[in-house]
């Protein structure tokens, strides 16, 4: 099958969604600049014009009211944060307006709106262009979370997203661009709330997205090597996330990591662990354990930066770990 | 003033009585402890929300705030609806999940109002855009307080609607007061409308008690908005009689305006335009009889949303996504 980049991906779908719906248009700040969207948006606004593809005053607030407005109306708006620091900017038209829309009328309209968010990290960029702030929305009603981790994931997953009907927060990641893979080239979506197993294993379930699927992947390979099977979870969607899958992989494995790349502290990681404390307790031979930032701001150096960022070698190192104290824990025993 | 002109200000000051009457019993019911959701009463400002609404459409859009019954009903919202929904119904016109301050009426353009200041000013900035982009000769308009304009928001929409154009009319409702807080605490000086200026957008200061100078000057600034000629600002002042919340008239609440609501007693929107009608030789019997009516209407409206049931815990999680 044919191969596309991750930014080509994306790039795929905003072409085709434009091109196959009239409601659809994109507005934010950058959009005409590859200094802003990278490759994922180049010449659209050639292609659409840029009365559709709507390059912004700086102005988060107000262009993300404006696009629920317009999809209030009848229209299938993509808003753009072409960083998610940025995006806070846009706090109160997301949470307070989108997400709440449906359910404070009563369910009479909805908000087809997606919000793309794009993490831009590393570089020495610091704690106002770096962050991840996913978990902040993951604990608000009324908006779906997307963070696809492959080329594949993320055409299916913006399509998904526009054709949704309800607010949808997708999350891409620049670290992620240039990642290849086979991609269809007609329209298809990947459903949002549904997670894949990409590594099948028996030990260890390791559960991700995003960049941090990558980091997994690559982990499950050495633990591999090192005699550990670990399966591994692409989740996809954050919210909602696909407890089934993950329920039934810890009940096979009994032991989980999972790997985000936001805050550990009231973070993705911490709302899974909590899930599988509840439901799998039983099933648990070790202690679910997080591998996500520490809770510091990211840091510019890039000293302090490869401190800073989890990567597959965190993975393996907290794998090992695991597996170690249910080892002295046998010994004990005997 | 023509025939016509009369039957015009009659219209605008049924509308205006039924907002002010409505609003009355809104707060009766608030004090008689049988409304509990916070209600943002609209009297003293009746003529803005009907003479700006007299000048639309079908299909146009009309946003609002924490106050908007009076544009909800000034725009056709249904009554019983309205009441029903105040006290807490699932027949009320945002099903019982809003209350006063979350109102809904898509027949009539109100796609939602919220009580977020200056939260809908962008979501109208918005339905312009959509309108405009489908070549549509729709109108959008958004209702605010003075407060709203110290907001971020207001400033980004202005511009926002002022580059591409947009058939937006921003209606400033200046009452003066920032919940507690006087314009003059909050700003440097009292120019609210030529913030428009440095948007490159034409605006107005104009008087808010006057519903014909209302009607006029917003028929000007939808014209030129569906004629594609872009937004306008109108500043529209006017007063607030009751306190910023509630039944009450804020002097609980230690704000001293006893002298000022003396004065704006005097400008009362619907006596205006009352004595402008007596003067074209409307009879005394028109207002008898439109009284009579509209107290009736409430009543049955009233009576109907009492009668009607209240939203099933079973139903707590309905809605959440559309």
């Amino acid at each position: 099958m044919r191969t596309l980049t991750y930014a080509q991906a994306i790039r795929e779908a905003f072409e085709q969604l434009l091109a196959s719906d009239s409601r659809v248009f994109v507005i934010g700040q950058g959009l005409w600049s590859p200094w802003y969207v990278g490759t994922s948006m180049q010449d659209l606004d050639r292609r659409f014009g840029r009365d559709r593809i709507i390059d912004t005053p700086v102005s988060e607030n107000a262009t993300t009211g404006a696009a629920i407005g317009a999809a209030l109306a009848g229209m299938r708006p993509i808003v753009v944060h072409p960083r998610m620091d940025f995006m806070l900017l846009a706090a109160d038209p997301i949470i307070n307006q989108a997400a709440n829309w449906s359910y404070m009328f009563g369910g009479q309209i909805g908000v087809p709106l997606v919000i793309r968010s794009i993490i831009n990290r590393g570089g020495e960029q610091g704690a106002q262009h770096s962050q991840a702030l996913q978990a902040f929305f993951l604990h608000v009603p009324g908006i779906k979370i997307v963070m696809p981790a492959s080329p594949f994931d993320a055409k299916g997953l913006l399509i998904a997203a526009v054709r949704d009907g309800n607010p949808v927060m997708y999350i891409d990641d620049r670290w992620l661009y240039d990642s290849v893979g086979e991609v269809p080239s007609e329209m298809y979506e990947v459903p949002i709330g549904s997670g894949v197993v990409r590594t099948s294993g028996s030990q260890l379930t390791i559960v991700a997205s995003s960049w941090m699927t990558e980091q997994a992947l690559e982990a499950a390979e050495t633990l591999r090597a090192r005699g550990l099977s670990a399966e591994v979870i692409d989740l996809r969607s954050i919210k909602p996330w696909d407890r089934q899958l993950v329920l039934t992989s810890v009940r096979k494995t009994g032991r989980l990591i999972v790997a985000d790349g936001g805050w550990t502290t009231g973070g993705v990681a911490a709302e899974i662990a909590a899930t599988v404390g509840n439901e799998a307790f039983d099933y648990l031979k070790a202690p679910v354990q997080r591998v996500a930032l520490p809770d510091a701001p990211a840091p510019t150096s890039r000293v302090l930066e490869r401190a800073y960022y989890p990567t597959d070698k965190h993975i393996v190192a907290v794998a090992e770990r695991m597996m170690a104290r249910v080892q002295s824990l046998a010994l004990k025993v005997v | 003033m023509t025939s016509s002109d009369s039957e015009l200000l009659r219209h605008l000051y049924r509308t205006m009585l039924r907002v002010r009457l409505t609003e009355e019993r809104l707060a009766a019911l608030v004090e008689a402890g049988e409304i509990k959701t916070p209600c943002h009463l609209y009297i003293g400002q009746e003529a803005i929300a009907t003479g700006v609404c007299a000048t639309l459409t079908d299909g146009d859009y009309v946003w609002g705030g924490h106050r908007s019954h009076g544009h909800y009903l000034a725009r056709g919202g249904d009554l019983t609806s309205l009441l029903a929904e105040i006290l807490g119904r699932v027949t009320g016109c945002s099903k019982g999940r809003g209350g006063s301050m979350h109102l809904f009426a898509a027949e009539v353009g109100i796609l939602g109002t919220v009580p977020i200041v200056a939260a809908t000013i962008p979501l109208a900035v918005g339905t312009a855009l959509a309108s405009k982009m489908r070549k549509e000769s729709r109108v959008s308009v958004a209702f605010f307080g003075d407060g709203a304009m110290e907001e971020g928001q207001f400033h980004e929409s202005m511009n926002l609607a002022a580059i591409y154009g947009l058939p937006v009319l921003f209606v400033c409702e200046n009452n003066f007061y920032a919940s507690h807080l006087s314009l003059l605490e909050r700003r440097r000086a009292d120019n609210l409308y030529q913030t428009a200026e440095s948007h490159g957008m034409p605006s107005a200061r104009l008087d808010g008690n006057d519903v014909r100078e209302v009607y006029a000057s917003a028929r000007t600034a939808v014209d030129r908005a569906r004629a594609g000629l872009g937004p306008t600002l109108l500043e529209y002042r006017t007063y607030r009689w009751r306190g910023h919340v509630g039944a009450s008239w804020d002097e609980d609440v230690g704000v001293k305006r006893r002298a000022e609501l003396q004065d704006w007693f005097a400008a009362d929107p619907i006596r205006r335009a009352a004595d402008a009608l007596t003067a074209l030789g409307t009879s005394r019997a028109f207002f008898e009889e439109l009284v009579t009516a509209v107290i009736g209407e409430i009543d049955e409206a009233v009576q109907a949303a009492r009668r009607a049931p209240a939203p099933s815990p079973a139903e707590l999680l309905d809605h959440v996504f559309a």
